[in-house]
């Protein structure tokens, strides 16, 4: 086991690495510190010293990989790719473009992400499985048929309208809840549960028919045949047998988004103005603030990769074939 | 008017890509392995349903791929000179929508602007009310009295000829399996077809936006953009996922060790975050190069083809870990083996007997891919990291409108309009990809 783990992490350093050369070259050699300075600047105010002293305020004016101004082993590590990124695998995010710390903001900001993500992937995975089971207790009947057709309908909306519907149902016409905005303390709920009922439909119709593809393929199998002729429940043995078994590929794809919840959603968390994580990233984006941007890939790919460690420690508690060696 | 046709660069791919499907179907029209699922698929209720749908939008599509500028009088130097605005053969054909641009926002079939102004009456006095639209419904001389006739009428007659045109198309699909549901989508496609052209021309059908524009007219627009992030994207897709995925796992060892690096690499990254700093990165190198695009058409062109390489080159990795898999799986069996025992080189071995063997998991995954790029287009674009904002697009569409909802009244037609539009495509795309993928499939029920 922790040989395993052990063996994981090191497997996680190529891959970081390859993630943080892959950004590097993004936002420094094919855009170089000099046009991000201009962008940053505006048209009206680029001169080749506004763009200097743009690059020293922010740290950008150093070398990128080989710095000969510098005396010894400085040669090699005063230069932008130490300094920006791999400090990342230190968890040292350094100040923003803007000059605030990303760190500082990660920390207060992971908590209204986390306040979204955490129920809705909870409430989600639950309301899906069990959906998906109902339909699959009642396939081959009609209310099958119109359970599929309508997951399939549900999917084929854009996310964007169940967000925008959502806002302008529950909150401008029925004045259910606040139409976005966000308030720390016990009062969040009031500003949480939209955006949380919102996730729950917009998801539903992708995740249930997945799941119902999944436990119909297990339906056929022979120890459900077994199970049923023990003379089992219906119910029984759909929820204890069938979901039991399909375990497998459910966990394959929902252990590896747990970690990830901190980074909140982008989509939703602009919409309905919560200071979380998400929002950040994408106000971000918009403000093209790179030092952002890049700490953000850098922390999901990390979360990712735990994801994936976690996933694989899932399959040992719901399958005791499964060893990790 | 005479003038001058220009080719894009998507043009330019989407006439490759049209070659490339032509050549594929000639090639394969003798080949039975390849016209039995096609023809399963046709002979689906749902999927020749489904095909006629998809082949209005990709018509639409086609049209507007044809491009040109129109020429403009004679220089003072006897010079030939050509508008800057690129136009298509779409926007030729809905030349009256397109000209027939109102003040700003007015409902559907609506004859009044959507906001009162101050006007000055016949007898001089100054009223504020709602202004008559300069075009929607302008031939009507009483819009009270007149109105819900003279809807009526263009429509009755619109749906009329509809009808008619269906039944004229019925010795076509009489003999086919497909059946009801194939004739019932005719015959709405028609309806509705027959509908917009008796109707179009004299109102505003799905109103218009902000600044005036026939919203039917945006919404006609912005297929041609969502059909090309869902198939150009493919290109990018095809070669490195066919390539990758197969070499990874019919090789192995340190091919495959470096081939699932690479991809577990680009996996790792949160999806839109990649695709945003990589178009982060395009939308600066445009900023600060504008003299490399002659026109605005050009400019957003080169944007859309740069956002369908970034999907393209971080979307290919589920399908590699597909054929990877399938791939590894292939190489154990017997004809394979018998392959390789008789000397058939590796280039043959791969080309004549593990792609053929997997192209069906490729079309399916394509087909599956193409609703889902579709819609991932209206959220970038949201975000602020999809087409050039001056493109007309499905996400532009509702970018624009989204906080029109909060205006009294409210103004719901553009994002229904964009909505509507969307959710049509890619529900047949869904249903499509559905029968294609139960013909091509025969293990059925795949996740």
């Amino acid at each position: 086991m922790l040989n395993y783990l052990l063996r994981r992490v090191l497997y996680a350093i190529p891959i970081l690495l390859g993630v943080n050369l892959l950004t590097f070259a993004l936002f420094f050699m094919v855009n170089t510190p000099d046009d991000m300075a201009r962008i940053h600047l505006g048209a009206k105010h680029v001169t080749p010293e506004a763009i200097t002293r743009w690059k020293t305020e922010h740290g950008y004016d150093k070398p990128l990989f080989l710095n000969d101004q510098a005396p010894g082993p400085g040669a090699v590590t005063d230069t932008l790719f130490v300094e920006k990124s791999l400090k990342l695998f230190a968890l040292d995010f350094g100040p923003a473009d803007d000059g605030r710390d990303i760190a500082r903001e990660i920390k207060t900001r992971m908590w209204p992400s986390l306040a979204i993500a955490l129920p809705t992937f909870l409430v989600g995975l639950l309301a899906y499985l069990s959906f998906a089971l109902l339909l699959v207790f009642f396939r081959g009947t009609a209310l099958d048929t119109a359970g599929v057709v309508l997951c399939v309908a549900l999917m084929s909306v854009s996310g964007l309208f169940y967000v925008i519907g959502g806002q302008y149902l529950m909150g401008k016409l029925w004045h259910w809840f606040p139409i976005s905005g966000y308030q720390p303390g016990l009062e969040a709920w009031k500003f949480l549960l939209m955006p949380v009922l919102v996730s729950l439909v917009a998801g539903i119709g992708d995740s249930a028919r997945f799941y119902r593809a999944l436990f119909v393929e297990e339906i056929g199998k022979d120890y459900v045949r077994t199970a049923r002729a023990k003379g089992l429940s219906e119910l029984r043995v759909l929820f204890r047998h069938v979901l039991g078994n399909a375990m497998i590929p459910i966990l394959t794809g929902v252990v590896v988004v747990i970690p990830r919840l901190f980074l909140g959603s982008l989509i939703i968390e602009s919409f309905f103005g919560i200071p979380g994580l998400g929002s950040y990233t994408i106000d971000a984006i918009q403000a093209q603030d790179f030092a952002i941007v890049r700490s953000m890939v850098f922390l999901g790919s990390v979360l990712y990769i735990v994801g994936l460690v976690l996933t694989d420690l899932s399959y040992t508690l719901v399958d005791p074939r499964v060893r990790l060696e | 008017m005479s003038m001058k046709p220009v080719l894009l660069w998507s043009d330019m791919l989407i006439l490759v890509l049209l070659a490339l499907v032509v050549a594929g179907v000639w090639l394969l029209r003798h080949n039975e392995t390849f016209r039995a699922p096609l023809r399963q698929v046709l002979a689906r209720p749902l999927g020749a349903a489904t095909a006629l749908v998809l082949g209005v939008y990709v018509a639409i599509g086609l049209l507007d791929s044809v491009h040109y500028v129109e020429r403009l009088p004679d220089g003072p130097q006897g010079e030939a000179q050509y508008s800057g605005e690129v136009l298509s053969a779409l926007d030729a054909l809905l030349t009256p929508l397109r000209e027939r641009v109102e003040k700003t926002y007015s409902a559907p079939f609506a004859t009044h602007l959507y906001a009162k102004e101050t006007l000055t009456g016949p007898d001089g006095r100054q009223v504020r009310d709602y202004p008559r639209l300069v075009h929607g419904g302008a031939h009507l001389a009483d819009t009270d009295q007149e109105f819900w006739g003279d809807v009526l009428l263009r429509g009755g007659l619109g749906a009329l000829g509809g009808v008619i045109a269906w039944l004229l198309c019925f010795p076509l699909w009489k003999n086919r399996p497909a059946g009801r549901p194939f004739a019932l989508t005719l015959l709405v496609t028609l309806v509705v077809l027959g509908l917009l052209v008796a109707l179009a021309p004299h109102y505003h059908v799905l109103g218009t936006d902000k600044v005036g524009q026939d919203v039917l007219y945006l919404s006609l627009k912005s297929v041609r953009t969502g059909l090309l992030i869902g198939t150009l994207t493919t290109l990018v897709v095809l070669p490195l996922a066919i390539g990758l995925g197969i070499a990874a796992g019919y090789f192995g060892g340190r091919v495959d060790d470096l081939i699932q690096y690479l991809y577990t690499t680009l996996n790792s990254i949160p999806g839109v975050l990649l695709i945003a700093a990589a178009v982060l990165v395009v939308q600066v190198q445009i900023e600060t190069h504008p003299d490399l695009f002659a026109t605005a058409a050009a400019r957003t062109d080169v944007r859309l083809l740069a956002l369908c390489a970034i999907l393209g080159l971080t979307g290919w990795t589920g399908l590699a870990r597909l054929l990877r898999a399938e791939a590894l799986k292939l190489r154990e069996l017997e004809f394979v083996q018998a392959a390789r025992a008789f000397g058939v080189t590796r280039a043959r071995i791969l080309a004549r007997h593990l792609l053929p063997n997997v192209m069906h998991l490729v079309l399916i995954s394509l087909v599956i891919d193409f609703s889902g790029l579709v819609l991932a287009e209206a959220v970038l674009s949201y975000v602020g990291v999809g087409v050039d904002p001056a493109m007309i697009s499905f996400g532009n569409m509702i970018n624009g409108a989204r906080l029109e909802l909060a205006r009294e009244p409210v103004v719901w037609w553009q994002l229904a309009a964009a909505f509507l539009f969307m959710f049509v495509l890619v529900l047949a795309a869904n249903l499509f990809a559905d029968t294609v993928r139960d013909a091509l499939d025969p293990r059925g029920s795949r996740p």
